[in-house]
């Protein structure tokens, strides 16, 4: 166990270097979120004015949870893409032939990706704090948002590089992220109150993990945030990311029997 | 004396039915270099992919360094080193930092990493370069790059799977100078690779010619040329020969030996050298085909292949 995450942070180590050597892939990665909080927040101000709407700041409070875990989503369900790389140039394979443990391969990267999740995350909740949104949550809330943008980015990021190691094939990760993402952002409370859509999209949004992570961080960082909201929902999480990061353990196993 | 690789009666089986491997059976002697040769797609890749633990084999045994690759893989592992035909490098890191990643996920101590990176990166010409990104090498310095990480935790056995193909022959022949040092001064296994002969003769010590998944002969590269008595000659031929007469009635000459025909070009030995020629040229003219050209060569490895395996080579051979 200790060799498993030792090795996994050394993997994540390598990415993270790579990271600072080639920042720009992140920043252009951040473009997208800025634009969602920003504009679309000053598009839909008036959303909160809605009656029945919940809530009770302006919009870019409730927007900014959204934000953070839809950009945790996006980012990290790329990953397998790296790891494609890898597996092309023969990385993965010299790996396999030393002596580390398989799941060691998956925590590697998915750190990696939960380190970036962290940094993107301040940075926007940095711009949201600038454009005026105040968060009765404090640190520990904003805490309990990025840990639950965490989580979905493991859940997410090691479904990805499972299917990397499976498929074996850029095109069809890509065609998955493509089919998946928007559903899962607009099946969710990122940016509107579900009680005020319709019911199919009420009762999609109660099981796409997506929007447990946003109800947990948007809960952490209310006013009076029901503490049971934050905890059964990021359990869920936990869950859901462990399974997630077993069964990537998995497709290595699967993609060696390939070879 | 101890066998560092034995491999018995390997099978490999692949989706859709190809037999990779039918019983492919060697072993390799500690503290030597042992050569499997043959064409693409012979199986010797699969050889090694199974003998370094990345596959699985579907028949047979196989030890390396004393430990069951099937049952006892970590082990397998852990005394191996590999150098891949992909090359598996970082291509945004430097070579140094390839290097002590390797070293760390081998479980070496940071203060031993340190030396014997630099000592690889002296040793392969690298000093220079090894805090550059790899990116910026050139093939040839890749490649060496992927022999030092094959042997940064001091490996028992090293496994080198067609190390200089895709190098331009100036590169090919530094490998080979330094391989060949390097198999000097370390008491170490290696099995190679390697679809040109001269870089089987030049290196191995023994060798097994890989044909269809199997060893069609093994020996070192003399005792394999000695086997051949007399010279060879090759005869190019205006157009293909299929007529199977032909090859009996060239069989008869005097002197003449091993027959073979592959396309328009056919094979023959010669007992008593070149003085066989005039009569083998006379009876293929009374024949009525064309003679384009014609070459006379002492005993290679290329003859030995052709006589174990029953045909040319094509494509790449050297």
């Amino acid at each position: 166990m200790t060799e498993t995450l030792t090795h996994g942070a050394f993997l994540a180590g390598r990415h993270l270097k790579n990271l600072v050597r080639q920042p720009w892939f992140m920043i252009v990665q951040l473009v997208q979120p800025v634009v969602w909080l920003l504009l679309f927040g000053a598009l839909f101000e008036r959303v909160v004015d809605l009656p029945g709407f919940s809530g009770h700041g302006p919009y870019i409070e409730f927007i900014a949870p959204g934000v953070v875990v839809m950009m945790a989503m996006f980012s990290n369900s790329f990953s397998g893409l790296s790891t494609l790389g890898d597996i092309e140039r023969g990385v993965i394979d010299r790996m396999l032939v030393s002596p580390i443990r398989r799941s060691s391969l998956v925590i590697g990267i998915v750190a990696h990706g939960a380190v970036v999740t962290v940094f993107q995350s301040a940075v926007i909740l940095v711009l949201a704090l600038l454009a005026g949104a105040r968060f009765s949550g404090g640190v520990a809330g904003l805490g309990l948002l990025v840990l639950s943008a965490v989580l979905v980015g493991t859940l997410l990021g090691s479904l990805s590089n499972g299917l990397a190691l499976l498929l074996r094939r850029r095109e069809s990760v890509m065609a998955v992220n493509q089919f998946l993402l928007m559903p899962l952002t607009f099946l969710s409370s990122a940016f509107m109150d579900p009680k005020l859509a319709p019911r199919f999209i009420q009762r999609a949004a109660e099981v796409n993990p997506v929007n447990l992570a946003i109800e947990a961080g948007r809960a952490a960082l209310s006013p009076g945030g029901d503490a049971s909201v934050v905890g059964v929902r990021l359990a869920v999480l936990a869950l859901l990311a462990a399974v997630a990061l077993w069964l990537a353990t998995r497709a290595v196993a699967m993609y060696q029997r390939g070879v | 004396m101890n066998h560092a690789i034995e491999a018995s009666g390997l099978t490999k089986v692949y989706r859709g039915g190809v037999r990779a491997l039918d019983g492919l059976s060697f072993a390799v002697e500690e503290g030597t270099v042992f050569g499997l040769l043959g064409p693409n797609g012979a199986g010797k890749s699969t050889a090694v992919r199974i003998l370094t633990t990345l596959a699985k084999h579907d028949g047979g045994s196989a030890r390396v360094a004393g430990f069951d690759v099937a049952r006892e893989p970590e082990n397998v592992r852990r005394a191996i080193g590999c150098v891949a035909q992909k090359s598996g490098l970082d291509v945004d890191a430097t070579g140094r930092e390839n290097l002590t990643l390797q070293g760390r996920l081998c479980g070496m101590a940071g203060s031993d990493i340190e030396r014997r990176a630099g000592e690889l990166l002296g040793r392969f010409g690298l000093a220079g370069a090894g805090d550059r990104a790899v990116r910026g090498y050139s093939g040839g310095m890749q490649r060496r790059l992927d022999v030092a990480m094959g042997l940064m935790h001091r490996p028992r056995v090293l496994f080198l799977d067609e190390p200089t193909t895709g190098l331009d022959p100036e590169a090919r022949a530094t490998m080979w100078q330094e391989l060949s040092t390097l198999v000097r001064d370390e008491r170490l296994t290696v099995l190679l690779t390697t679809h040109y002969l001269e870089e089987a003769d030049r290196l191995a010590g023994r060798l097994a010619i890989v044909d269809r998944g199997r060893v069609v002969v093994q020996g070192s590269p003399d005792e394999l040329k000695a086997n051949l008595r007399g010279d060879s000659i090759q005869v190019e031929l205006g157009a293909p020969e299929t007529d199977p007469f032909f090859l009996e009635v060239l069989a008869e000459v005097a002197g003449v030996r091993d027959v073979s025909i592959d396309g328009s070009r056919l094979f023959a030995r010669l007992d008593g050298g070149s003085t066989a020629i005039p009569a083998v040229l006379a009876v293929i003219e009374s024949m009525g085909a064309a003679i384009a050209s014609v070459r006379v060569a002492s005993p290679s490895l290329d003859d030995v292949y052709l006589r174990h395996a029953g045909r040319a080579y094509h494509g790449d051979w050297v």
